[in-house]
């Protein structure tokens, strides 16, 4: 039940391209900022958007052709869209009923006990919770034993405090789903949580893919390392030394030729004045903006090059940082990890 | 009351008097309503009779719009057929048309030399004017703009993307429409017909016109209330009452729509 396409789709001055293959048992993340195109790739695997070009072949069968009716493909949409004139149970049943399926009400109590919502089938759908109402949709969809499961954004309807529990138990649905699943999202940590291999979506078009471990150490493109949370830099190895844009950076390696350079904000190190015995790679920065994170406080500043660093809310106090304030930014060579374009 | 809320005390009195013009006649037909008759009236049998009549002409009206009206509103609000700016227009004249001119217009289709009618007259051996039928037929014609229009403005409101839902997970389009989109509607298509049918009524002009005036088979409640008027004022007024209470009756089940109060 391998998911094999290259989606071709055009929605006004928007054209995607996206080559895909997924295989039976695994999951795919798309990431990618917002009018990437994620959500069309997914409305046009389902069916819900004319393919303009390319292919889209479901367990070996072209289903270019076909209406979304006849796709056998399950979706759970952002905010879930269960019927609210119906009943729990009847929502999951409904695909069943749609499809005129024997033991209907069995088969969706069966699945509405295995997302642990039994007790809710008489409910309506307004009366659950986000997270309720998500293992819902997903059992509606799952119910029918689709050949491919697209979930779109799963997670970002839903309050933080709700994301990881609901991630961790999605981790176990996907685990038990024989066919292929593919997801939407532009939370790095759901592709981490969720996905076997990631595809990174920008303009329509992929900038990167690979493991969600291999995206998030090696980001190829600056939206990708701004969500990873590292800083990356474009230019030319030779004799150790990365020559960038702007500036240059002392690093290990001794490859030679075009890299990419990354390093995350807390291996940076800011001082007031240029510090004692002049560490390698050291460079005067102002700083541009504050934000205060979980524990850490992220600085921007602007130099050659730009670096972002996370540091205490102790230093910034000590170092009575406000935009504006110049600084010295230094980092360790050993922190530098540096690969190929 | 900020100074921007006040309304200017020349545009004040005007304003009194539109309403006191519009409620006078109301007030005057309470006051003048013989309450002590009021039984004796309604149980007259010529007044039973046209009432019934009334109600299930207006209750089969309803119906046939509801079958033929909830198609063509999906029809206008789903296709972009490249003349449907002209349907839409053909659906919205009865709105505006003077009803009598309905009624000739019914004449000409379907009376015995009418368009179609003499066919159906011809070959069936069924003829519509001056009959009940004729009477559900020009309270249909009448009608059913109220509802196309209730029925298209609920279409748009809803979020199709339910709809897209249903169709993944294998529903055809008709199981799409019964099953989602009808109950997503209901609301709508509900308002649509109370006012459908408060319309079919009240019909007076296209059916005078159209199927005439005879008492038990096409005298209905409006068609009684003119006539008694010369014979049994009276019993114009307690009918005229009894069609004031089901319009206020209609207007209360609609006041979420219509008036904006909560």
């Amino acid at each position: 039940m391998t998911l094999d396409a290259n989606l071709v789709a055009v929605q006004g001055d928007f054209r995607l391209s996206l080559p895909l293959t997924v295989d039976s048992g695994r999951t795919c993340a798309i990431l990618g900022p917002n009018g990437a195109g994620k959500s069309t790739a997914l409305r046009t695997v389902a069916g819900l958007h004319p393919l303009s070009g390319g292919h889209i072949t479901i367990a070996g069968r072209p289903v270019d052709r076909l209406s979304a009716r006849d796709r056998r493909v399950g979706l759970v949409f952002q905010d879930y869209l269960l019927f609210d004139h119906l009943t729990v149970l009847e929502n999951v049943a409904f695909g069943l009923r749609a499809r005129r399926a024997s033991d209907v009400r069995d088969k969706a109590l069966h699945w509405l006990d295995r997302v642990g919502l039994a007790d809710y089938a008489d409910r309506r759908p307004r009366q659950l919770s986000g997270g309720q109402a998500q293992r819902v949709a997903l059992a509606r969809a799952l119910v029918t034993e689709p050949d491919v499961l697209l979930l779109d954004e799963p997670l970002a309807a839903l309050d933080v405090a709700a994301r990881a529990h609901v991630r961790a138990e999605l981790r176990g649905w996907l685990a038990d789903y024989t066919g292929a699943t593919l997801l939407v999202t532009h939370d790095p940590l759901d592709a981490m949580v969720l996905a076997d291999e990631m595809v990174v979506l920008e303009g329509g078009v992929v900038v990167q893919r690979g493991t969600p471990a291999e995206v998030a150490t090696h980001p190829r493109t600056p939206y990708v390392a701004t969500l990873v949370g590292l800083n990356l830099y474009r230019g030319s190895l030779a004799a150790g030394v990365v020559t960038l844009e702007s500036g240059s950076l002392t690093v290990t390696s001794g490859e030679e030729g075009e890299v990419l350079v990354a390093f995350p904000p807390s291996a940076v190190g800011l001082y007031p004045a240029r510090p004692e015995g002049s560490p390698r790679n050291c460079w005067p920065v102002t700083v541009s903006e504050i934000e205060p994170h979980t524990g850490t406080v992220r600085v921007r500043l602007t130099g050659s090059p730009d670096v972002q660093a996370d540091i205490t809310t102790a230093a910034v106090a000590e170092l009575s940082l406000s935009p504006g304030t110049r600084l010295w930014a230094t980092v360790k060579a050993t922190e530098i990890r540096t690969y190929p374009v | 009351m900020s100074e921007q809320n006040r309304v200017p005390t020349l545009l004040l009195l005007p304003a009194l008097l539109g309403l006191a013009f519009l409620a006078l006649p109301l007030v005057g037909l309470l006051l003048r309503t013989p309450w002590d008759r009021l039984g004796e009236q309604l149980a007259a049998p010529a007044v039973r009779e046209a009432l019934w009549l009334s109600l299930i002409t207006a209750t089969v009206a309803t119906v046939l719009c509801l079958l033929l009206g909830v198609p063509l509103a999906l029809l206008l609000s789903r296709t972009r057929l490249p003349g449907i700016r002209l349907i839409r227009a053909v659906i919205t004249v009865p709105l505006v048309l003077p009803p009598v001119v309905g009624g000739v217009a019914l004449l000409l289709a379907f009376g015995r030399n009418g368009v179609l009618g003499r066919y159906l007259d011809a070959w069936f051996g069924i003829t519509l004017p001056f009959t009940s039928a004729g009477v559900v037929l020009a309270e249909t014609f009448v009608a059913m703009p109220f509802l196309v229009i209730a029925v298209e403005g609920a279409l748009r409101g809803i979020d199709r993307r339910y709809e897209e839902a249903a169709a993944t997970l294998g529903a055809g389009r008709w199981t799409v429409f019964r099953r989602v989109t009808l109950p997503m509607i209901a609301p709508g298509v509900l308002a649509g017909a109370v006012l459908c049918w408060a319309r079919a009524l009240g019909e007076f002009g296209a059916t005078i016109t159209f199927a005439g005036n005879f008492p038990g088979t096409t005298r209905t409640m409006p068609l009684t209330v003119y006539l008694a008027l010369e014979t049994d004022p009276q019993a114009a007024t307690v009918l005229s009452l009894l069609m004031l209470v089901v319009s206020v009756l209609v207007l209360a089940g609609l006041r979420h729509r219509w008036v904006g109060v909560q």
